[in-house]
């Protein structure tokens, strides 16, 4: 795929020397990643190495204790209204979908729209009936999440994240609650996501995903970024020993 | 000889074997799948009937309805003497509330159904519109029952009794503690020390201490703390009283509702960009309430049963009025059918309640729909 890491000069998510203890246990280790406007980038790595946390530090569901971290020139800090700004402008989607199961799937996509944002009820209704029929499920809005699939239910995760508008979308792990069966369809998804410019970051074992839409893909073990090159490269002609092994393990089964 | 052969792919729905659905098939599997299980079928239906037989005829075949005093109710029949309620069954739905001004209490009751509709069914066609009067409910039954308003007389706590005190009792206490219970609730998971710290002093003595304690404080020692000249009624003390106790029991069950619910829910809700009122709001308390339906309608239940507690502070809830019934010497010895109605009473209002969250449940079970 063509990559626009020309196309824009400012990262809209900077990430500069940035660490994390999960109390005595250092998690992140000195991380430093740029994140162009309109970038796709992939995190891979084996389980424990930090990935999740990493993007979870991105809207601070977890809190960094050293370094920066700023989105949209609005930097992180405990500042309560920096980071309403910023978890408005940055959409995530959950690996366990975390929808809200006592609401309808439109209400799950009109709730924070209208009470975050202060649409008017109308507008996100219509909002969101547009974005439950880009991820092609709008006979389902009055439904329950109970009464879906798992792969229906993570569309409706989209589409309700998207309902704020972001500007970035965050995903974790999107399918590995899914059956087989269902990956392609969430996949499908976040590929036509991809290909409307949004600035993704998304933490997968779907190799298959990166090597279609990822401009760069990035490799961690034990809280460090070991390897970021595009996915032609990463790929085909891995340079750290570690990334080898890695992609050794998940490639040939 | 179901021996069909069917292409892969195209093997059809068969019907169960007969007999083992339906009415007969109930019948076969649950009374009669073995020969012990027939006869113990058999012998239940007779001790069963044997059983009903005599109470019946206790209760009505053989009852009399009325009567002046319990030896002409024997002369009459050997059943239940329901003399002794129908002779007084005003006082046991008023208490002393003077006869005149009865039809005060009625119109508080029965407009009270209309007060609670909009609240207890959501649903409901107009529900706007209803609402206001149950916003105005409190203040209208209030001026009714109590009087001292637009011309009607003031009718003095200490007439109050019977049924009507146990429904004033237990309706205002359960209406009050279930929004004290769910503040305590969410002080006691709060961030801020001092909410948090005095949320649970609160709960761990309200519920550290007997009802029947606090009722006490409640008729005895509660004018020493208030200043001087001040000097609400018994009747408000005892509420208040009703409402701190259960709103502690309650305050618990919705905390286990709160820690039942999956920290996800959480991280979407902050993730969409809600703050801590919005996502209470919206995520916390209508799923937490959901679940804790069963534990606080049983909490409902036990501060409507427990109103009746009240008698051991010289109150005349139904029970005191029974025991003035069976002391006068006409009805001396009657308890089994005076207890019996007060229980009756008891049974329905709190079988209804038990109806109501079984039904609430249903509907908002969203899981299988």
């Amino acid at each position: 795929m063509a990559t626009n890491k020309t196309k824009s000069s400012k990262p809209v998510i900077e990430i500069k020397e940035m660490h994390k203890w999960f109390g005595t246990f250092h998690v992140l280790k000195n991380i430093s990643l740029g994140v162009n406007q309109g970038e796709r980038i992939v995190i891979c790595g084996p389980s424990g190495s930090g990935k999740s946390t990493l993007i979870r530090c991105i809207n601070r569901l977890e809190v960094h204790q050293k370094g920066d971290i700023i989105v949209n020139d609005v930097e992180l800090t405990g500042d309560l209204k920096n980071l309403e700004t910023i978890r408005s402008d940055v959409g995530m989607v959950f690996q366990s979908f975390n929808l809200f199961p006592h609401l309808s799937v439109l209400e799950n996509c009109t709730l924070a729209p209208i009470w975050v944002k202060g649409l008017p009820k109308k507008e996100a209704n219509e909002l969101a009936m547009e974005l439950l029929t880009r991820v092609k499920i709008p006979e389902q809005a009055l439904k329950f999440p109970g009464q879906l699939s798992g792969g229906q239910q993570q569309r409706v995760a989209i589409a309700r994240s998207l309902c704020m508008q972001p500007k970035i979308m965050l995903f974790d792990e999107p399918t590995s609650a899914l059956d087989p069966e269902m990956i392609k369809e969430v996949l499908d998804t976040m590929i036509e996501l991809a290909e409307t410019g949004m600035t993704m970051l998304v933490v997968t074992h779907e190799m298959g995903f990166a090597k279609k839409v990822a401009d760069s893909v990035i490799f961690m073990d034990e809280g460090e970024i070991i390897e970021q090159n595009d996915p032609k490269n990463f790929f085909n002609n891995p340079k750290n020993e570690r990334t080898k092994l890695f992609l050794s393990q998940i490639l040939n089964h | 000889m179901s021996t069909e052969m069917y292409k892969p792919g195209s093997y059809p729905n068969l019907p169960p074997p007969p007999g083992t659905v339906g009415f007969y098939g109930w019948i076969k599997s649950n009374l009669f799948s073995s020969i012990s299980n027939s006869l113990l079928t058999i012998i239940s239906v007779v001790l069963v009937y044997y059983l009903i037989d005599g109470i019946i005829g206790w209760f009505f075949f053989d009852a009399v309805f009325d009567a002046d005093s319990k030896i002409e109710c024997r002369k009459i029949d050997n059943g239940a003497c329901w003399a002794v309620i129908t002779r007084r069954v005003g006082q046991f739905v008023y208490g002393f509330y003077p006869e005149a001004e009865r039809w005060r209490i009625d119109i508080s009751f029965l407009t009270m159904f209309i007060a609670f509709a909009p609240l207890l069914y959501p649903d409901l066609p107009k529900r706007k519109w209803l609402l206001w009067f149950s916003g105005i409910y409190p203040f209208f039954a209030f001026v009714l029952i109590n009087g001292g308003f637009f011309g009607l007389a003031k009718i003095e706590y200490s007439l109050f009794g019977g049924f009507m005190l146990t429904v004033i009792l237990g309706v205002t206490g359960i209406v009050c503690s279930l929004p004290i219970g769910i503040l305590l609730a969410l002080g006691r998971q709060s961030k801020l020390t001092v909410v948090r710290t005095l949320s649970v002093c609160f709960i761990e003595f309200m519920r550290g201490v007997p009802l029947i304690t606090l009722l006490f404080v409640a008729s005895s020692m509660l004018n020493y703390f208030m200043p001087p000249g001040t000097n609400f009624s018994i009747l408000v003390r005892v509420i208040i009283m009703f409402t701190f106790f259960s709103a502690a029991y309650i305050a618990e069950v919705i905390r286990g509702g709160i820690q039942a619910i999956p920290k996800g829910q959480y991280e979407a809700a902050d993730a969409l960009g809600m703050n801590y009122w919005q996502t209470t709001r919206f995520i916390t308390l209508p799923q937490a309430l959901k679940i804790s339906i069963p534990g606080i309608m049983n909490t409902f239940i036990g501060l409507y049963k427990d109103t009746t507690l009240v008698v051991v502070i010289g109150l005349l809830d139904p029970l005191g009025i029974g025991r003035a019934a069976l002391a006068d010497t006409k009805w001396n010895g009657l308890s089994t059918e005076t207890y019996l109605f007060v229980a009756l009473f008891f049974f329905v209002s709190c079988f209804a309640m038990s109806r109501y969250s079984l039904w609430l449940e249903n509907k908002l079970n969203t899981e299988h729909k």
